[in-house]
């Protein structure tokens, strides 16, 4: 101890070099920690899986996952199925999200409209969509535009809200402001309005994508012959488990790719937080 | 002199179930020309509802006011709120031109009157960044120069250094004074602290609370340009400090005991 401090005296720019040497050791050391999870936990799956101490009929090896992936790669199948199912997304998605903003901002703005509309949007978000989904399908059919409807609605919920919530929690002094400067109706909506409450509107936009997924894969499992909810459905029922987890996997890639999509368009739209 | 701003009565009342609360009560008072006004008196003595209703942001419950329009086209007040009065999400240069943007100034107008008070404040060099990446003095600046870019007929101040430390209070108080000077506009400044109303006004305003009146009057004769300096040596300012602070300590000492 008594030499240390004698160090410390002799040069404090040293010691503290030291200092930040051993933070950027441990900061490297969570870095690689993160990284190591997923691979540790791969590794043990597949020793598992091929030692025999688990089932390899329920839990093939990860590297005969990735071949099976390959395979229905090369087949086209895969894609056949990733096709439907994003377009599926994709509209359903367009098609919750845009009436839900537009209608989140005029109950935003209009505090009729918003005592009016909200009782309806509290009663219904509760239910989940796909226990509408017999009703759905006797709507619109067994072809595409249930699924597209199911995952639409499943997405409008917390976007609508999350727009509402994003237009009144616009803090009072920028209407102040907006009305002093003499701002017309127009230009608070594009001044104030909207860019004011779209932090909030797109956390629901994000919630909103995180939804449309789980929706899709469920809708498909109940009624549909091809998409990724189809694929891990049937593979299931055929007992064809590498197969399955091959969907299992495309949705979790799609997951992660849909949330740093939005999280990018996010940084783009925000630049002033 | 000419008169800028006539008050008739102006009276505000508060209504709630069980409660009344008289916020102002029969305000008259003309303010002329170029004046600096300063309304100086304890909190919930109504000094901001009074700048409300002048900047129509509130209607009075009786009374009346006017302000003399002296040039088409301009407005008639423009504020400079508290530092979270700057939109976050419009750059500086989107601030100060916000005003002339809302009227639909022309674009040569409004490019050159903003590049013109963006440089009279400092921000020149900011005008691209976003309030977040500004000191809270900075962002005091970007709400002046947004007031004095739309170029209204009055100003009306809401306690707009309140929230800075002393320095730069200080370094704000004289950087307005100076563009006061150059424009010349008549100004409204409420604010809770002697010191400030010593400095900035022309007279201040001393007001009562519940219900919210003026009770003195005080004119500042001391010449411009000011400094702190001048104002902390001056006996007669220290006079005023003195009377002032009594004025504002029975204020706070009668809100408290029991009626």
């Amino acid at each position: 101890m008594i030499h240390r401090a004698k160090e410390i005296r002799d040069d404090p720019v040293q010691m503290e070099r030291q200092e930040w040497k051993q933070r950027q050791r441990q900061h490297r050391l969570k870095q690689a920690l993160t990284v190591s999870s997923p691979i540790f936990l791969l590794l043990l799956w597949e020793c598992f899986s091929r030692m025999g101490w688990i089932d390899a009929r329920f839990f093939p090896p990860p590297s005969a996952i990735l071949f099976t992936f390959w395979e229905l790669g090369q087949s086209g199948e895969l894609f056949h199925h990733i096709g439907i199912s994003l377009f599926r997304i994709a509209s359903g998605f367009l098609l919750g999200v845009i009436p839900a903003v537009v209608i989140g901002l005029f109950m935003g703005l209009y505090s009729p409209a918003r005592h009016f509309l909200s009782p309806l949007i509290m009663a219904v978000m509760p239910i989940p969509t796909l226990a509408l989904l017999p009703i759905i399908i006797i709507m619109f059919g067994v072809g595409e535009v249930s699924k597209i409807v199911t995952i639409a609605g499943s997405v409008f919920f917390p976007v609508v809200i999350n727009t509402v919530a994003g237009v009144t929690n616009i803090d009072r002094i920028y209407l102040d402001v907006a009305k002093n400067y003499g701002a017309g109706s127009r230009q608070f909506f594009f001044k104030i309005a909207l860019p004011g409450s779209l932090p909030v509107m797109l956390e629901g936009i994000q919630m909103g994508q995180a939804i449309a997924l789980l929706t899709i894969v469920a809708a498909e499992m109940m009624g549909a012959n091809s998409g990724i909810g189809y694929l891990i459905w049937t593979s299931y029922k055929a007992f064809l488990l590498k197969e399955m987890y091959v969907g299992l996997i495309v949705i979790s890639f799609f997951g992660y790719l849909f949330s740093v999509l939005l999280r990018g368009l996010q940084v783009k739209l925000l630049p002033w937080r | 002199m000419s008169t800028k701003i006539v008050m008739n009565n102006l009276t505000k009342v508060f209504y709630k179930k069980d409660a009344k609360v008289t916020a102002l009560e029969n305000i008259s008072m003309n303010i002329e020309d170029g004046e600096f006004i300063c309304l100086l008196g304890p909190s919930g003595c109504g000094k901001t509802t009074l700048l409300r209703i002048l900047a129509e942001l509130e209607k009075p419950s009786a009374g009346s006011f006017a302000i003399t329009r002296e040039k088409d086209g301009r407005p008639l007040q423009s504020m400079v709120f508290q530092e979270r009065g700057v939109i976050p999400w419009l750059t500086v240069e989107g601030n100060v031109s916000f005003g002339l943007k809302m009227r639909r100034t022309p674009d040569v107008v409004t490019k050159e009157r903003t590049a013109y008070y963006l440089k009279k404040t400092g921000l020149e060099k900011f005008s691209g960044l976003y309030p977040r990446e500004l000191s809270g003095g900075m962002k005091q600046r970007v709400s002046i120069a947004r007031a004095f870019a739309n170029d209204p007929e009055i100003l009306l101040m809401d306690e707009p250094f309140a929230a800075l430390d002393e320095q730069n209070k200080f370094i704000l108080q004289e950087e307005l004074l100076t563009i006061w000077a150059e424009t010349k506009k008549t100004v409204l400044f409420i604010t809770h602290s002697i010191d400030e109303a010593l400095l900035l006004s022309d007279r201040i305003l001393l007001m009562s609370a519940q219900p919210g009146r003026i009770v003195k009057e005080i004119h500042i004769q001391s010449p411009r340009p000011r400094t702190m300096e001048q104002i902390r040596s001056d006996p007669e300012m220290a006079a005023h400090f003195v009377s002032v602070w009594n004025h504002l300590q029975n204020e706070v000492q009668q809100s408290r005991s029991p009626i």
